[in-house]
């Protein structure tokens, strides 16, 4: 059986935050078509880990593989990498819509109308295409702020950071079946959550930063 | 860069357009602090018209300045400043360039649209205060790329609001002297070319210098 | 040859380095201000226009020279940290503000004390003084962000890009101030008038300089020496 070539890959990362060290050592090779659950009690480090993923920040020692090139080296990985972060990325003063078409256009994706209603519609937001973010609850601004996955192109990486948190149990079907059909389309995710996520279901890997280590 | 520079400066006149008391509030700054000129100093209409050019130079740099805290807050504390940076290669340069532009669209044009009528107030006659709008229109740009820089240069800071002002307002001395030089040159019944294009120049030069500083600033920002 | 110049980037050695150096600083701050002091004070003619009071000239005019050229340092030093990611080049800039800061300072108060008696008032919108009044406010906006931002890189980065954007911008505010100074001013006593200087008169000038360098650079080893210990606090070759 042959071993897919691993898509990302994170060699010896290490991380400090003021001042003091994060992690270190931490090892994950992530196929094409897997998922890896980070997981890690609070302040261990798991947003930051995702941060150093993404490309947001450099590590402090440590390499960011895409695809076997590094993440600075890599012209392509804006391209096909998305984040979403615990911070949702949505003004309050803009509208369900705008603000997920501002987020599609500013990462170059489609922000046509017919892809931002079916991306609302996944996540069960249509009806509220035209409210005002300020109006929308904190379960409602999360599912709007993941509803921008199902406009990413195929076989990405997602870089998600608690993303069930604040989910009722229909959004977080949603979420699973939006996963689904992205790692069978061989894309990849890296997945922060100190709720365990049926990883199980997933085929997950396992990326435990209270051991600093990867358990396969 | 071009998509992203498009869409976040469409966007921010679009919030502005939403919050207008919010867009408004620098320019009404700008007439409280221009009427306090003649309350201080007397109403003496020539005394008032001697001063008048410096007067609403200096009214309008610290108008303009006003609203900078707030030009990245906002996006920094929700997560979109992260979302945009990501959006590419050069995208902290097109996020710089259009948080200036929208800068000036917001505040800067309708204070040099709105200076006139100061000046007017001030006993500046027609023409003089018709340069002045022309320096202003010249020199705004220049605070909002050098306003956007420190601002760059401060995002997310605890005191951010105060620091940005004592950045800033050293590297605007330039624009104030060649701005309200103009106007006292149209007192004193010279030509005020030599000002306007040493003000053009400024200009070229902050537009060229100050974006790449600003992106640089932005991406430390991130650590 | 890069690992010889870069030898000293490691706080270690630099701390080592500073150590042997500053004494020898001191010593020599402290020769040459009593040589330039003497010259200036005792051996020098007064100037034939201004009497006595020309001679906090000797203060005044050192001391502004130095400004701008820490300024020029601490700039240089900051882009070189930020470029090379070298922690102690950042950290040497942060170490030179509050001396130029100091030297801009003591420039305008002297500047001062110097127009009082010749021209009647204890501040005059001069070219020179009001450019070196902006300095101060520049040298004030480093250190204020030096101080704001928390996470080392972030503010190295910062520093060096707003030192540089100060450096750019200083040649063009000395020439607005100036062409604005001409503009409005009449005919004045300005300190840009340099009379012919007896030999005495300019010995005594550099001598002074030479008196500040020395104590700009011991002062700025001396806070850099402060900052490594900080920040290098529970590094192995401290405990030794």
């Amino acid at each position: 059986m042959a071993f897919p070539a691993p898509a990302l890959e994170l060699v010896h990362l290490a991380c400090r935050r003021g001042g003091r060290a994060l992690f270190h050592g931490v090892n994950l090779a992530l196929p094409a078509g897997r998922m890896a659950w980070l997981r890690g009690g609070n302040g261990r480090g798991k947003s930051s880990l995702l941060r150093l993923a993404a490309g947001l920040a450099r590590p402090d020692a440590g390499r960011v593989l895409w695809q076997g090139a590094p993440l600075h080296a890599n012209a392509s990985f804006h391209a096909q990498r998305a984040y979403v972060a615990h911070a949702h990325a949505l003004n309050d003063d803009l509208r369900a819509a705008e603000a997920l078409r501002f987020l599609a256009r500013v990462s170059g994706r489609d922000a046509g109308d017919a892809s931002v209603s079916n991306a609302l519609a996944r996540m069960d937001l249509l009806a509220l295409r035209d409210a005002p973010v300020r109006r929308l609850s904190q379960g409602q601004r999360r599912r709007l702020a993941l509803a921008r996955l199902a406009l990413e192109p195929r076989a990405g990486l997602w870089l998600l950071d608690e993303p069930f948190d604040a989910l009722d149990a229909r959004a977080a079907d949603a979420l699973r079946a939006l996963l689904h059909e992205h790692l069978r389309a061989d894309g990849c995710a890296l997945i922060a959550s100190h709720q365990p996520i049926a990883a199980a279901a997933f085929g997950a890997i396992e990326l435990d930063l209270d051991a600093h280590a990867a358990l396969a | 860069m071009r998509s992203l520079f498009l869409a976040l400066f469409l966007r921010d006149l679009k919030l502005a357009a939403r919050r207008r008391s919010d867009a408004l509030l620098p320019l009404a700054f700008f007439a409280l602090a221009c009427a306090l000129f003649p309350l201080g100093v007397g109403p003496l209409p020539q005394t008032l018209h001697d001063i008048a050019p410096g007067v609403i130079w200096a009214c309008a740099l610290l108008a303009a300045l006003v609203p900078l805290p707030s030009l990245y807050a906002l996006d920094h504390a929700d997560g979109s400043l992260d979302q945009m940076l990501l959006a590419g290669d050069r995208a902290a340069l097109g996020i710089a360039a259009a948080k200036a532009a929208a800068h000036w669209t917001t505040h800067g044009l309708p204070l040099a649209l709105l200076a006139p009528g100061a000046g007017l107030m001030l006993g500046m006659t027609g023409v003089e205060a018709g340069v002045l709008c022309a320096s202003l229109l010249i020199g705004t740009p220049c605070l909002s790329l050098l306003g956007a820089a420190g601002a760059a240069l401060t995002v997310g800071l605890r005191n951010a609001g105060v620091l940005v002002v004592v950045l800033v307002l050293p590297l605007c001395v330039p624009v104030l002297v060649f701005g309200a030089g103009a106007a006292v040159a149209v007192q004193e019944g010279q030509s005020p070319l030599a000002h306007l294009a040493l003000l053009g120049a400024m200009l070229l030069f902050t537009a060229t210098a100050t974006p790449p500083l600003s992106a640089a600033a932005l991406r430390a920002s991130l650590a | 040859m890069r690992s010889r110049l870069f030898r000293f980037a490691a706080p270690s050695r630099f701390y080592r380095l500073a150590e042997r150096l500053e004494p020898w600083l001191w010593a020599a701050a402290l020769a040459f201000a009593a040589a330039g002091l003497v010259m200036g004070l005792l051996v020098a003619p007064a100037d034939a226009v201004q009497g006595e009071s020309s001679r906090i000239l000797f203060i005044h005019v050192p001391a502004a020279w130095m400004s701008m050229l820490v300024y020029l340092a601490m700039a240089g030093w900051a882009a070189v940290g930020w470029w090379l990611n070298a922690r102690m080049a950042s950290m040497l800039a942060r170490a030179l503000a509050p001396t130029g800061a100091a030297f801009t300072f003591i420039a305008l108060v002297t500047g001062a004390l110097w127009g009082r008696p010749t021209w009647g008032t204890w501040w005059v919108w001069d070219a020179r003084l009001t450019s070196e009044l902006i300095l101060l406010f520049l040298y004030v906006g480093f250190i204020a962000l030096a101080g704001a931002v928390e996470e080392r890189r972030r503010a190295d980065a910062a520093c060096a890009l707003l030192a540089v954007l100060g450096l750019v911008n200083i040649p063009v505010i000395y020439f607005s101030v100036r062409w604005w100074n001409t503009l409005h001013q009449g005919a004045s006593i300005t300190l840009s008038a340099a009379p012919k200087m007896a030999h005495t008169m300019l010995a005594g000038l550099l001598l002074m300089t030479l008196a500040m360098w020395s104590y700009a650079v011991a002062m700025a080893l001396s806070r850099a020496r402060c900052e490594v210990l900080e920040h290098e606090a529970g590094a192995r070759w401290l405990k030794a």
